[in-house]
Protein backbone atom coordinates (compact mmCIF):
# COMPACT_ATOMS: atom_id res chain seq x y z
CA UNK A 1 0.00 0.00 0.00
CA UNK A 2 2.67 2.52 0.95
CA UNK A 3 4.41 1.56 -2.49
CA UNK A 4 1.65 3.32 -4.18
CA UNK A 5 1.69 6.30 -2.03
CA UNK A 6 5.49 6.48 -2.65
CA UNK A 7 4.90 5.64 -6.24
CA UNK A 8 2.54 8.41 -7.25
CA UNK A 9 4.42 10.96 -4.70
CA UNK A 10 7.56 10.71 -6.48
CA UNK A 11 6.03 10.48 -9.80
CA UNK A 12 4.17 13.50 -9.38
CA UNK A 13 6.85 15.47 -8.05
CA UNK A 14 9.06 14.43 -10.68
CA UNK A 15 6.44 15.87 -12.90
CA UNK A 16 6.50 19.02 -10.98
CA UNK A 17 10.44 19.50 -10.79
CA UNK A 18 10.52 18.79 -15.34
CA UNK A 19 7.62 21.39 -15.40
CA UNK A 20 9.48 23.77 -13.03
CA UNK A 21 7.75 27.19 -15.10
CA UNK A 22 4.71 26.37 -13.33
CA UNK A 23 5.82 26.30 -10.31
CA UNK A 24 7.46 29.65 -10.90
CA UNK A 25 4.37 31.34 -11.82
CA UNK A 26 2.81 30.45 -8.99
CA UNK A 27 5.52 31.77 -7.09
CA UNK A 28 5.83 34.84 -9.06
CA UNK A 29 2.10 35.49 -8.28
CA UNK A 30 2.60 35.19 -4.48
CA UNK A 31 5.49 37.83 -4.78
CA UNK A 32 3.79 40.03 -7.15
CA UNK A 33 0.19 40.15 -4.91
CA UNK A 34 1.95 40.90 -1.57
CA UNK A 35 3.66 44.07 -3.73
CA UNK A 36 0.27 44.93 -5.03
CA UNK A 37 -0.60 45.83 -1.63
CA UNK A 38 1.34 48.93 -0.86
CA UNK A 39 0.23 50.78 -4.12
CA UNK A 40 -3.37 49.93 -3.09
CA UNK A 41 -3.46 50.82 0.62
CA UNK A 42 -0.33 53.64 0.87
CA UNK A 43 3.48 52.34 1.74
CA UNK A 44 2.78 54.22 5.16
CA UNK A 45 4.90 51.42 7.12
CA UNK A 46 2.49 51.32 10.32
CA UNK A 47 -0.59 50.43 8.25
CA UNK A 48 1.56 48.30 6.19
CA UNK A 49 3.49 46.69 9.26
CA UNK A 50 -0.32 46.17 10.81
CA UNK A 51 -1.91 44.69 7.56
CA UNK A 52 0.86 42.44 6.95
CA UNK A 53 -0.23 39.07 8.57
CA UNK A 54 -3.12 39.18 6.59
CA UNK A 55 -2.18 40.18 2.98
CA UNK A 56 0.93 37.35 3.36
CA UNK A 57 -2.25 34.90 3.85
CA UNK A 58 -4.56 36.02 1.57
CA UNK A 59 -1.68 35.85 -1.04
CA UNK A 60 -0.77 32.50 -0.30
CA UNK A 61 -4.43 31.38 -0.59
CA UNK A 62 -4.60 33.15 -3.77
CA UNK A 63 -1.87 31.61 -4.88
CA UNK A 64 -2.93 28.17 -3.92
CA UNK A 65 -6.29 28.52 -5.17
CA UNK A 66 -4.86 29.62 -8.59
CA UNK A 67 -3.12 26.75 -8.70
CA UNK A 68 -5.08 24.13 -7.94
CA UNK A 69 -6.68 23.47 -11.03
CA UNK A 70 -3.49 22.23 -12.24
CA UNK A 71 -3.75 19.18 -9.61
CA UNK A 72 -5.74 16.83 -11.69
CA UNK A 73 -6.23 18.58 -15.21
CA UNK A 74 -3.40 16.74 -16.33
CA UNK A 75 -3.80 13.45 -15.19
CA UNK A 76 -7.56 13.67 -16.18
CA UNK A 77 -6.87 14.42 -20.37
CA UNK A 78 -4.52 11.77 -20.75
CA UNK A 79 -6.52 9.27 -18.92
CA UNK A 80 -4.05 8.92 -16.00
CA UNK A 81 -6.63 9.25 -13.57
CA UNK A 82 -9.20 6.80 -14.83
CA UNK A 83 -6.52 4.25 -14.38
CA UNK A 84 -5.31 5.10 -11.39
CA UNK A 85 -9.29 4.90 -10.17
CA UNK A 86 -9.69 1.19 -11.79
CA UNK A 87 -6.15 0.37 -9.86
CA UNK A 88 -7.16 -2.19 -6.53
CA UNK A 89 -5.37 0.72 -4.71
CA UNK A 90 -7.63 2.42 -2.37
CA UNK A 91 -7.91 5.92 -3.92
CA UNK A 92 -8.09 8.17 -0.84
CA UNK A 93 -3.86 6.80 -0.51
CA UNK A 94 -2.95 8.22 -3.75
CA UNK A 95 -4.92 11.37 -3.55
CA UNK A 96 -3.20 11.85 -0.45
CA UNK A 97 0.10 11.68 -2.24
CA UNK A 98 -0.94 13.25 -5.17
CA UNK A 99 -1.93 16.31 -2.57
CA UNK A 100 1.21 15.72 -0.44
CA UNK A 101 3.15 16.10 -3.95
CA UNK A 102 0.92 19.45 -5.35
CA UNK A 103 1.63 21.07 -2.00
CA UNK A 104 5.60 20.44 -1.98
CA UNK A 105 5.49 21.72 -5.27
CA UNK A 106 3.71 24.55 -4.57
CA UNK A 107 2.69 25.46 -0.98
CA UNK A 108 6.32 24.53 0.22
CA UNK A 109 7.97 27.40 -1.77
CA UNK A 110 4.74 30.18 -0.63
CA UNK A 111 5.96 28.75 3.13
CA UNK A 112 9.93 29.37 2.62
CA UNK A 113 9.57 32.46 0.59
CA UNK A 114 7.27 34.28 3.37
CA UNK A 115 9.69 35.41 5.51
CA UNK A 116 10.81 37.72 2.81
CA UNK A 117 8.04 38.85 1.72
CA UNK A 118 7.14 39.65 5.53
CA UNK A 119 10.38 41.87 5.28
CA UNK A 120 8.86 43.86 2.55
CA UNK A 121 5.71 44.40 4.95
CA UNK A 122 8.08 45.51 7.77
CA UNK A 123 6.54 43.00 9.77
CA UNK A 124 8.26 42.75 13.23
CA UNK A 125 11.22 40.00 12.99
CA UNK A 126 9.81 38.52 16.41
CA UNK A 127 6.62 36.80 14.17
CA UNK A 128 8.30 35.75 11.46
CA UNK A 129 8.75 31.79 12.99
CA UNK A 130 5.21 31.61 13.77
CA UNK A 131 4.20 32.83 10.21
CA UNK A 132 5.92 30.01 9.00
CA UNK A 133 4.82 27.37 11.15
CA UNK A 134 1.35 28.99 10.38
CA UNK A 135 1.54 28.76 6.88
CA UNK A 136 3.54 25.55 6.82
CA UNK A 137 0.39 24.01 9.26
CA UNK A 138 -2.25 26.02 7.10
CA UNK A 139 -1.44 25.68 3.39
CA UNK A 140 -1.78 21.98 3.39
CA UNK A 141 -5.24 22.52 4.85
CA UNK A 142 -5.77 24.84 1.48
CA UNK A 143 -4.45 22.08 -0.49
CA UNK A 144 -7.14 19.35 1.11
CA UNK A 145 -9.66 20.80 1.17
CA UNK A 146 -9.37 22.83 -2.65
CA UNK A 147 -8.49 19.23 -3.95
CA UNK A 148 -12.05 18.47 -3.35
CA UNK A 149 -13.10 21.50 -5.27
CA UNK A 150 -10.76 20.68 -7.98
CA UNK A 151 -12.16 16.89 -8.48
CA UNK A 152 -15.60 18.14 -8.10
CA UNK A 153 -14.64 21.09 -11.57
CA UNK A 154 -13.10 18.75 -13.29
CA UNK A 155 -13.24 19.15 -17.00
CA UNK A 156 -16.07 21.69 -16.52
CA UNK A 157 -16.01 25.08 -18.65
CA UNK A 158 -15.41 28.40 -16.56
CA UNK A 159 -13.96 25.30 -13.55
CA UNK A 160 -11.63 28.59 -12.36
CA UNK A 161 -14.08 30.65 -11.61
CA UNK A 162 -16.39 28.20 -9.85
CA UNK A 163 -13.08 26.12 -7.97
CA UNK A 164 -13.12 29.35 -6.30
CA UNK A 165 -17.05 29.76 -5.63
CA UNK A 166 -16.86 26.46 -4.20
CA UNK A 167 -13.96 26.63 -1.86
CA UNK A 168 -13.22 30.35 -0.59
CA UNK A 169 -15.80 30.24 1.84
CA UNK A 170 -14.65 27.00 3.46
CA UNK A 171 -10.93 28.12 3.24
CA UNK A 172 -12.44 31.28 5.84
CA UNK A 173 -11.21 29.52 9.08
CA UNK A 174 -7.94 28.74 7.64
CA UNK A 175 -7.33 32.92 7.14
CA UNK A 176 -8.68 33.63 10.49
CA UNK A 177 -6.32 31.13 12.62
CA UNK A 178 -3.53 31.76 10.65
CA UNK A 179 -3.24 35.65 9.96
CA UNK A 180 -4.93 35.25 13.48
CA UNK A 181 -1.64 33.32 15.09
CA UNK A 182 0.78 36.02 13.70
CA UNK A 183 -1.08 38.98 15.22
CA UNK A 184 -1.77 37.07 18.41
CA UNK A 185 2.25 36.80 18.92
CA UNK A 186 2.78 40.08 17.73
CA UNK A 187 0.21 41.37 20.09
CA UNK A 188 1.61 39.36 22.78
CA UNK A 189 -1.11 36.95 23.83
CA UNK A 190 0.54 33.89 22.29
CA UNK A 191 -0.14 32.07 19.14
CA UNK A 192 -0.53 28.40 20.76
CA UNK A 193 -3.74 28.19 20.53
CA UNK A 194 -4.39 29.27 16.84
CA UNK A 195 -1.76 26.68 16.34
CA UNK A 196 -2.88 24.28 17.64
CA UNK A 197 -6.46 25.27 15.78
CA UNK A 198 -4.12 24.87 12.75
CA UNK A 199 -2.83 21.49 13.48
CA UNK A 200 -6.27 20.02 14.53
CA UNK A 201 -8.18 21.25 11.11
CA UNK A 202 -5.05 19.73 9.35
CA UNK A 203 -5.48 16.64 10.86
CA UNK A 204 -9.30 16.66 10.83
CA UNK A 205 -8.70 17.95 6.72
CA UNK A 206 -6.25 15.12 6.40
CA UNK A 207 -8.81 12.45 7.60
CA UNK A 208 -11.36 13.12 5.95
CA UNK A 209 -10.92 15.62 2.57
CA UNK A 210 -9.21 12.82 1.15
CA UNK A 211 -11.95 10.17 0.98
CA UNK A 212 -14.21 12.88 -0.05
CA UNK A 213 -11.59 13.55 -2.87
CA UNK A 214 -11.94 10.44 -4.13
CA UNK A 215 -15.50 10.35 -4.24
CA UNK A 216 -15.52 13.39 -6.03
CA UNK A 217 -13.12 11.99 -8.63
CA UNK A 218 -15.04 8.98 -9.12
CA UNK A 219 -18.23 11.42 -9.54
CA UNK A 220 -16.38 13.62 -11.96
CA UNK A 221 -14.61 10.46 -14.66
CA UNK A 222 -17.88 8.57 -14.21
CA UNK B 1 -41.24 -5.84 -5.56
CA UNK B 2 -44.11 -8.07 -5.35
CA UNK B 3 -44.39 -7.73 -1.79
CA UNK B 4 -48.11 -5.94 -1.65
CA UNK B 5 -46.92 -3.10 1.66
CA UNK B 6 -44.36 -2.16 -0.76
CA UNK B 7 -47.48 -0.20 -2.87
CA UNK B 8 -48.98 1.39 0.49
CA UNK B 9 -46.12 2.22 2.72
CA UNK B 10 -45.22 5.99 2.75
CA UNK B 11 -41.67 5.17 0.99
CA UNK B 12 -43.18 5.11 -2.79
CA UNK B 13 -43.17 8.69 -2.78
CA UNK B 14 -39.50 8.35 -2.95
CA UNK B 15 -40.03 6.84 -6.64
CA UNK B 16 -40.79 10.10 -8.99
CA UNK B 17 -43.77 8.84 -10.54
CA UNK B 18 -45.67 9.06 -7.35
CA UNK B 19 -44.31 11.92 -5.85
CA UNK B 20 -45.17 14.15 -9.24
CA UNK B 21 -49.21 14.32 -8.73
CA UNK B 22 -48.34 14.22 -4.45
CA UNK B 23 -46.69 17.58 -5.00
CA UNK B 24 -48.91 18.66 -7.09
CA UNK B 25 -51.38 18.16 -4.48
CA UNK B 26 -49.94 19.35 -1.46
CA UNK B 27 -48.61 22.51 -3.10
CA UNK B 28 -51.51 24.87 -3.19
CA UNK B 29 -52.55 23.65 0.35
CA UNK B 30 -49.06 24.91 1.44
CA UNK B 31 -49.65 28.15 -0.30
CA UNK B 32 -52.81 28.83 1.23
CA UNK B 33 -51.67 28.18 5.00
CA UNK B 34 -48.30 30.45 3.73
CA UNK B 35 -50.23 33.51 2.73
CA UNK B 36 -53.29 32.84 5.79
CA UNK B 37 -49.96 32.85 8.37
CA UNK B 38 -47.94 35.37 7.20
CA UNK B 39 -51.06 37.80 7.19
CA UNK B 40 -51.94 36.58 10.41
CA UNK B 41 -48.06 36.87 11.25
CA UNK B 42 -47.80 40.51 10.23
CA UNK B 43 -50.62 41.45 11.69
CA UNK B 44 -49.50 40.42 15.06
CA UNK B 45 -46.16 41.91 14.32
CA UNK B 46 -46.98 45.36 12.81
CA UNK B 47 -50.05 46.13 14.60
CA UNK B 48 -50.73 44.01 18.05
CA UNK B 49 -47.39 43.49 19.46
CA UNK B 50 -46.19 46.86 21.75
CA UNK B 51 -43.22 48.91 20.55
CA UNK B 52 -40.28 48.16 21.93
CA UNK B 53 -38.87 50.07 24.79
CA UNK B 54 -35.17 50.74 23.73
CA UNK B 55 -35.40 49.87 19.90
CA UNK B 56 -38.61 51.81 18.85
CA UNK B 57 -40.38 51.01 16.16
CA UNK B 58 -37.69 49.46 14.27
CA UNK B 59 -37.40 46.44 16.02
CA UNK B 60 -40.19 45.15 13.84
CA UNK B 61 -38.59 43.76 11.02
CA UNK B 62 -37.42 41.11 12.95
CA UNK B 63 -40.49 39.29 12.19
CA UNK B 64 -39.29 38.76 8.54
CA UNK B 65 -35.77 39.28 9.28
CA UNK B 66 -35.47 36.23 12.57
CA UNK B 67 -37.76 33.63 10.44
CA UNK B 68 -35.57 34.48 7.27
CA UNK B 69 -32.79 33.09 9.02
CA UNK B 70 -33.81 30.49 10.73
CA UNK B 71 -34.87 29.22 7.55
CA UNK B 72 -31.63 30.09 6.03
CA UNK B 73 -30.14 27.67 8.11
CA UNK B 74 -32.65 24.93 8.44
CA UNK B 75 -33.08 24.45 4.23
CA UNK B 76 -29.25 23.82 4.31
CA UNK B 77 -29.21 21.51 7.09
CA UNK B 78 -32.45 19.92 5.38
CA UNK B 79 -30.46 20.10 1.62
CA UNK B 80 -27.41 18.38 3.24
CA UNK B 81 -29.87 15.57 4.82
CA UNK B 82 -30.76 15.09 1.30
CA UNK B 83 -27.76 14.83 -0.34
CA UNK B 84 -26.66 12.18 2.10
CA UNK B 85 -30.14 10.25 1.70
CA UNK B 86 -29.41 10.35 -1.87
CA UNK B 87 -25.69 9.71 -1.66
CA UNK B 88 -26.42 6.62 0.11
CA UNK B 89 -29.39 5.21 -0.99
CA UNK B 90 -29.09 6.29 -4.18
CA UNK B 91 -32.67 8.05 -4.64
CA UNK B 92 -33.17 10.21 -8.06
CA UNK B 93 -35.71 12.20 -6.43
CA UNK B 94 -33.45 13.00 -3.17
CA UNK B 95 -31.32 14.80 -5.07
CA UNK B 96 -33.99 16.92 -6.91
CA UNK B 97 -35.04 18.07 -3.54
CA UNK B 98 -31.85 19.24 -2.75
CA UNK B 99 -31.79 21.07 -6.10
CA UNK B 100 -35.36 22.37 -5.42
CA UNK B 101 -34.36 23.44 -2.05
CA UNK B 102 -31.30 25.21 -2.59
CA UNK B 103 -32.30 29.03 -4.37
CA UNK B 104 -35.01 28.92 -1.53
CA UNK B 105 -32.67 28.84 1.23
CA UNK B 106 -30.59 31.05 -0.62
CA UNK B 107 -33.27 33.63 -0.64
CA UNK B 108 -34.07 33.21 2.44
CA UNK B 109 -30.52 34.14 3.30
CA UNK B 110 -30.25 37.11 0.95
CA UNK B 111 -33.89 38.36 2.84
CA UNK B 112 -32.41 37.73 6.64
CA UNK B 113 -29.31 40.28 5.39
CA UNK B 114 -31.08 42.62 3.73
CA UNK B 115 -33.43 43.40 6.29
CA UNK B 116 -30.34 42.98 8.86
CA UNK B 117 -28.89 45.47 6.97
CA UNK B 118 -31.75 47.75 7.21
CA UNK B 119 -32.15 47.41 11.05
CA UNK B 120 -28.38 47.91 11.86
CA UNK B 121 -28.49 51.20 10.14
CA UNK B 122 -30.52 53.18 12.47
CA UNK B 123 -29.78 50.80 15.76
CA UNK B 124 -25.83 50.21 15.00
CA UNK B 125 -25.53 53.39 12.87
CA UNK B 126 -23.96 51.29 10.07
CA UNK B 127 -25.79 48.50 7.52
CA UNK B 128 -23.18 46.55 7.94
CA UNK B 129 -20.75 45.10 10.67
CA UNK B 130 -17.92 42.47 10.86
CA UNK B 131 -20.49 40.61 13.52
CA UNK B 132 -19.68 36.95 13.88
CA UNK B 133 -23.35 36.11 13.14
CA UNK B 134 -23.71 38.50 9.87
CA UNK B 135 -20.40 37.26 8.47
CA UNK B 136 -21.15 33.94 8.73
CA UNK B 137 -24.87 34.38 7.56
CA UNK B 138 -22.82 35.78 4.58
CA UNK B 139 -20.69 33.07 4.15
CA UNK B 140 -23.40 30.60 4.20
CA UNK B 141 -25.09 32.42 0.94
CA UNK B 142 -21.70 31.97 -0.68
CA UNK B 143 -22.23 28.06 0.16
CA UNK B 144 -25.45 28.51 -1.65
CA UNK B 145 -24.35 30.08 -4.45
CA UNK B 146 -21.21 27.91 -4.52
CA UNK B 147 -23.66 25.06 -4.66
CA UNK B 148 -25.96 26.23 -7.34
CA UNK B 149 -23.24 27.61 -9.30
CA UNK B 150 -21.71 23.77 -9.41
CA UNK B 151 -25.16 22.06 -9.99
CA UNK B 152 -26.29 24.42 -13.08
CA UNK B 153 -22.48 24.07 -14.95
CA UNK B 154 -22.37 20.33 -14.91
CA UNK B 155 -24.63 19.19 -17.96
CA UNK B 156 -24.91 15.09 -17.04
CA UNK B 157 -27.53 15.51 -14.29
CA UNK B 158 -26.23 12.15 -12.79
CA UNK B 159 -22.65 14.12 -12.80
CA UNK B 160 -24.71 17.21 -11.12
CA UNK B 161 -26.27 15.42 -8.93
CA UNK B 162 -23.73 13.64 -7.00
CA UNK B 163 -21.29 16.71 -7.42
CA UNK B 164 -23.81 18.79 -5.41
CA UNK B 165 -24.59 16.80 -3.34
CA UNK B 166 -20.42 15.83 -2.04
CA UNK B 167 -20.38 19.96 -1.77
CA UNK B 168 -23.27 20.69 0.53
CA UNK B 169 -21.95 17.96 2.81
CA UNK B 170 -18.97 19.25 2.80
CA UNK B 171 -20.20 22.42 3.32
CA UNK B 172 -22.28 20.84 6.12
CA UNK B 173 -19.07 19.95 7.91
CA UNK B 174 -17.36 23.15 7.75
CA UNK B 175 -20.47 25.41 8.33
CA UNK B 176 -20.11 25.13 12.57
CA UNK B 177 -16.21 25.64 11.61
CA UNK B 178 -17.20 28.74 10.13
CA UNK B 179 -19.67 29.71 12.93
CA UNK B 180 -17.07 29.26 15.85
CA UNK B 181 -13.85 30.62 14.06
CA UNK B 182 -15.79 33.56 12.79
CA UNK B 183 -17.20 34.07 16.15
CA UNK B 184 -13.43 33.66 17.32
CA UNK B 185 -11.81 36.08 15.33
CA UNK B 186 -14.18 38.62 15.53
CA UNK B 187 -13.96 38.54 19.68
CA UNK B 188 -10.59 38.43 19.21
CA UNK B 189 -10.30 41.95 16.88
CA UNK B 190 -13.06 44.31 18.71
CA UNK B 191 -14.60 42.90 21.98
CA UNK B 192 -17.91 42.04 22.04
CA UNK B 193 -19.13 45.65 20.35
CA UNK B 194 -22.57 44.64 19.31
CA UNK B 195 -24.28 41.36 19.43
CA UNK B 196 -27.52 40.46 18.70
CA UNK B 197 -29.05 37.89 21.50
CA UNK B 198 -29.56 40.84 23.80
CA UNK B 199 -33.46 40.34 23.94
CA UNK B 200 -33.98 38.92 27.46
CA UNK B 201 -37.46 38.87 27.98
CA UNK B 202 -39.90 39.35 24.78
CA UNK B 203 -43.93 40.25 25.19
CA UNK B 204 -45.55 37.27 24.80
CA UNK B 205 -47.02 39.01 21.52
CA UNK B 206 -43.67 39.61 19.93
CA UNK B 207 -42.73 35.72 19.92
CA UNK B 208 -46.18 34.86 18.78
CA UNK B 209 -45.79 36.91 15.58
CA UNK B 210 -42.82 35.57 15.23
CA UNK B 211 -43.08 32.12 15.09
CA UNK B 212 -46.20 32.34 13.12
CA UNK B 213 -43.76 33.76 10.56
CA UNK B 214 -41.92 30.97 10.60
CA UNK B 215 -44.30 28.92 9.91
CA UNK B 216 -45.31 30.50 7.25
CA UNK B 217 -42.08 30.47 6.08
CA UNK B 218 -42.09 26.52 6.65
CA UNK B 219 -45.09 26.39 4.69
CA UNK B 220 -44.05 28.86 1.86
CA UNK B 221 -40.74 27.01 1.67
CA UNK B 222 -42.80 23.52 1.05
CA UNK B 223 -45.50 24.86 -1.24
CA UNK B 224 -42.29 26.75 -3.89
CA UNK B 225 -40.43 23.63 -3.52
CA UNK B 226 -43.24 21.09 -4.32
CA UNK B 227 -43.76 23.38 -7.19
CA UNK B 228 -39.95 23.66 -8.26
CA UNK B 229 -39.85 20.19 -7.73
CA UNK B 230 -42.42 19.11 -10.41
CA UNK B 231 -41.03 20.47 -13.82
CA UNK B 232 -37.91 19.18 -12.56
CA UNK B 233 -39.07 15.63 -12.21
CA UNK B 234 -40.87 16.09 -15.71
CA UNK B 235 -37.39 17.17 -17.17
CA UNK B 236 -35.55 14.09 -15.96
CA UNK B 237 -37.93 11.15 -16.40
CA UNK B 238 -38.97 12.39 -20.05
CA UNK B 239 -38.03 9.20 -21.41
CA UNK B 240 -40.05 7.25 -19.53
CA UNK B 241 -43.75 6.00 -19.93
CA UNK B 242 -45.70 7.88 -17.43
CA UNK B 243 -44.39 10.87 -18.35
CA UNK B 244 -45.03 10.96 -21.51
CA UNK B 245 -48.84 9.93 -20.30
CA UNK B 246 -48.85 12.53 -18.18
CA UNK B 247 -47.71 15.24 -20.74
CA UNK B 248 -50.30 14.06 -22.81
CA UNK B 249 -53.24 14.10 -20.50
CA UNK B 250 -52.06 17.70 -19.71
CA UNK B 251 -52.16 18.93 -23.02
CA UNK B 252 -55.95 17.39 -23.30
CA UNK B 253 -56.68 19.36 -20.52
CA UNK B 254 -55.18 22.92 -21.59
CA UNK B 255 -56.87 21.82 -25.17
CA UNK B 256 -60.18 21.26 -23.68
CA UNK B 257 -59.83 24.71 -21.85
CA UNK B 258 -58.48 26.19 -25.14
CA UNK B 259 -62.06 25.22 -26.95
CA UNK B 260 -63.92 26.59 -24.42
CA UNK B 261 -62.09 29.86 -24.05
Amino acid sequence: MLSTFFAVLRRDLLLAWRGRADVLVTLAFFIIVVCLFPFGVGAEPNQLRAIAPGVLWVAALLACLLSLHRLFAQDYADGTLEQLLLSREPAALWVMAKVLAFWISTGLPVVAIAPAMALLLDLEQGGLPVLVLSLALGTPILALLGAVGAALTLGLRGGGMLLALLVLPLFVPVLIFGAGAVEAELSGSGAVAHLLLLSGGLAGALALAPVACAAALRISTD
Amino acid sequence: MTNPERGRSLLRFASPQHFYPLAGRLAPWFAAIAVVLTVIGLWLGFFVAPTDATQGQVYRVIFIHVPAAWMSMFIYLVMAFWSAVGLVMNTRLSFVMSQALAPTGAMFCFVALWTGALWGKPTWGAYWVWDARLTSQLLLLFLYFGFIALTRAIEDPRRADRAGAIIALVGAVNVPIIYFSVQWWNTLHQGASVSLDKAPSMATTMLAGMLVMAFASWAYTLAVVFWRVRPMILERERHTEWVGAELERQARISQAAGGRA
